[in-house]
């Protein structure tokens, strides 16, 4: 079994990334290499199991043997505030079957691959504004996230779930407290807590006053009462949020540094606006595996005991699943460590989970990203990086990878 | 080839039907899949057989011909 060739110190998750700040964790890495699953330890001094190859991550996320509902005993957090995060009211994110498909049934639809193409011009005229304001700028420098990768998802996910976008503000800062891993259970509860009561209030006035967003339809049905309204509203705004904001930005500083597989990118968005979307496909799946932001460690806690690639894995023991290293994994991407956007395969990566809780917004995250990403190149053909690349402040600390700022000129 | 689809166990994910639209599509009502054909074209096997592999909740299953291996 796995554990007994390293008798070293265990390694503590999340491990700090190496000098590549696309690459995932050197430590993920050489652990995909070694037999079975590792044995990790975490910020409270718990152990957990690590899993790292693709294979394995998929069967973990898949079998219902591996419970989400962070209540349960074993289930590994990854810092004191994601402890905090899960006890106050979870979402369905943290729920297993039935419960978990009951709620995500009353959602499926708005996310369903036709309903998300026919929000295509919509989200286009979007960053198409966004951008034009950007651009306008009289010293041709912005810091992109803050103008534009940042906005254009957060302006979407509002006007899907009818919540006003002028609150955007109070929302940033309360979904940002949630993800950073560095946040005190205090500040990560009551940021929960705000929004939470914000959205509850929001959704007793849709009662009276209903729009066609989601929240008014939910409180409409009267399946549920309106915190349970609240509590689905902040999963949505918080994962639709940042998520595609993070992939966003990094895709541009991505191609920035790779004018081969930008202009291969170019070349995609040209075919596909010649009415052969393929290409610009494949391209948004390669950079989806080859970033992969959601990348401190997907949580499942085993509820039987059940073996995962060679190691047994005991009922009441938490596993770790890092999408990043699986998406680096040898044997399901051939030259794994490389960006290639015409990669044949590309979306069999991991960026979205696997099993029931596969993200419910990837048609919309794909959708975002297909048209951010060709309207940037389109409408600042000469974008460049506004500061060194090594002052660049990455988000080592968040639950979704990026950056913090990107400064750029044209 | 014969495929089924179990649609108590889909969780709308909507892999199937960019994998291989001519054989799966999601229900208007809530996004959970249907099968448009039990017995795909021959052009469509590969596509099928990635959808099955690729289904996040294993709704999908492929029974090969036995005949045509
Ligand atoms: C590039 C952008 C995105 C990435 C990389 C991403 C990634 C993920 C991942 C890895 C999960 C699985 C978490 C787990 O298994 O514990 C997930 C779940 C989820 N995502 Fe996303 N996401 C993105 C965009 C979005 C958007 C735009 C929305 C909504 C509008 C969204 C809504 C959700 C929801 C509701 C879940 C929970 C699903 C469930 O538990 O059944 N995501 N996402
Ligand atoms: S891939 Fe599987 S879970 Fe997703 S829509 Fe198709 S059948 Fe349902």
């Amino acid at each position: 079994m796995a554990t007994a060739a390293h008798p070293s110190t265990p390694l503590t998750v999340p491990a700090a990334r190496g000098t590549c700040p696309f690459d995932p964790p050197p430590a993920y890495e050489q652990a995909r290499g070694d037999q079975g699953l590792t044995r990790v330890r975490l910020w409270d001094g718990s152990s957990c199991w690590m899993v790292t190859r693709h294979a394995d991550i998929r069967s973990v996320l898949r079998d219902r043997v591996f419970s989400a509902d962070s209540s349960r005993a074993g289930f590994p957090f990854l810092s004191p505030g994601r402890r905090a995060l899960t006890t106050d009211r979870p979402s369905f994110i943290r729920m297993d079957d039935p419960e978990h498909a009951r709620l995500r049934r009353m959602l499926t639809a708005d996310f369903m691959i036709r309903k998300v193409a026919s929000m295509h011009e919509g989200v286009r005229h979007l960053a198409d504004e966004l951008l034009e304001r950007m651009a306008a700028a009289p010293d041709r420098t912005a810091d992109l996230v803050a103008e534009f990768a940042l906005p254009l998802p957060s302006m979407v996910i509002c006007l899907l779930l009818g919540v006003p976008y002028s609150e955007h503000a109070f929302f940033q800062r309360c979904s940002s407290t949630m993800l950073r891993t560095d946040a005190s259970p205090a500040e990560v509860t009551a940021a929960q807590r705000e929004i939470l009561d914000f959205l509850t209030a929001l959704a007793r006035e849709r009662r009276s006053a209903p729009d066609d967003g989601i929240i008014s339809r939910l409180a409409a049905a009267g399946e549920l009462p309106d915190e349970e309204i609240a509590s689905m509203g902040r999963l949505l705004l918080v994962a639709g949020h940042e998520t595609t904001a993070n992939m966003t930005s990094l895709s541009v500083l991505t191609l920035l540094r790779d004018p081969e597989q930008a202009d291969r990118l170019r070349e995609a968005a040209r075919r596909d606006a010649a009415g052969d979307g393929d290409a610009l496909d494949t391209a948004v799946e390669e950079l989806l595996r080859y970033l992969t932001v959601v990348h401190s460690g997907t949580a499942r806690v085993a509820v039987e005991d059940v073996m995962v690639g060679g190691t047994l894995v005991r009922a009441g023991e938490g596993v770790l699943c890092m999408l990043n290293a699986g998406n680096r994994d040898e044997d399901a991407f051939p030259d794994g460590g490389r960006l290639d956007l015409e990669r044949p395969g590309a979306r069999r990566h991991l960026a979205f989970g696997f099993g029931i809780h596969q993200c419910l917004g990837q048609p919309l995250a794909r959708l975002e990203l297909r048209v951010a990403l060709p309207a940037v190149l389109d409408r600042l053909p000469d974008i460049r990086l506004a500061a060194p690349f090594e002052s660049l402040r990455f988000r080592h600390e968040m639950g979704v990878y990026g950056l913090h700022e990107l400064p750029v000129a044209w | 080839m014969q495929v089924h689809v179990d649609q108590d166990r889909c969780c709308g994910s909507g892999m199937c039907v960019l994998t291989a639209g001519a054989v799966f599509d999601q229900r208007d009502a809530d996004g959970i899949v249907v099968l448009l054909a039990e017995h795909p074209a021959k052009q469509d096997w590969d596509d099928v057989r990635e959808a099955e592999s690729s289904c996040p909740s294993q709704a999908i299953t492929v029974e090969e011909d036995q005949a045509a291996g």
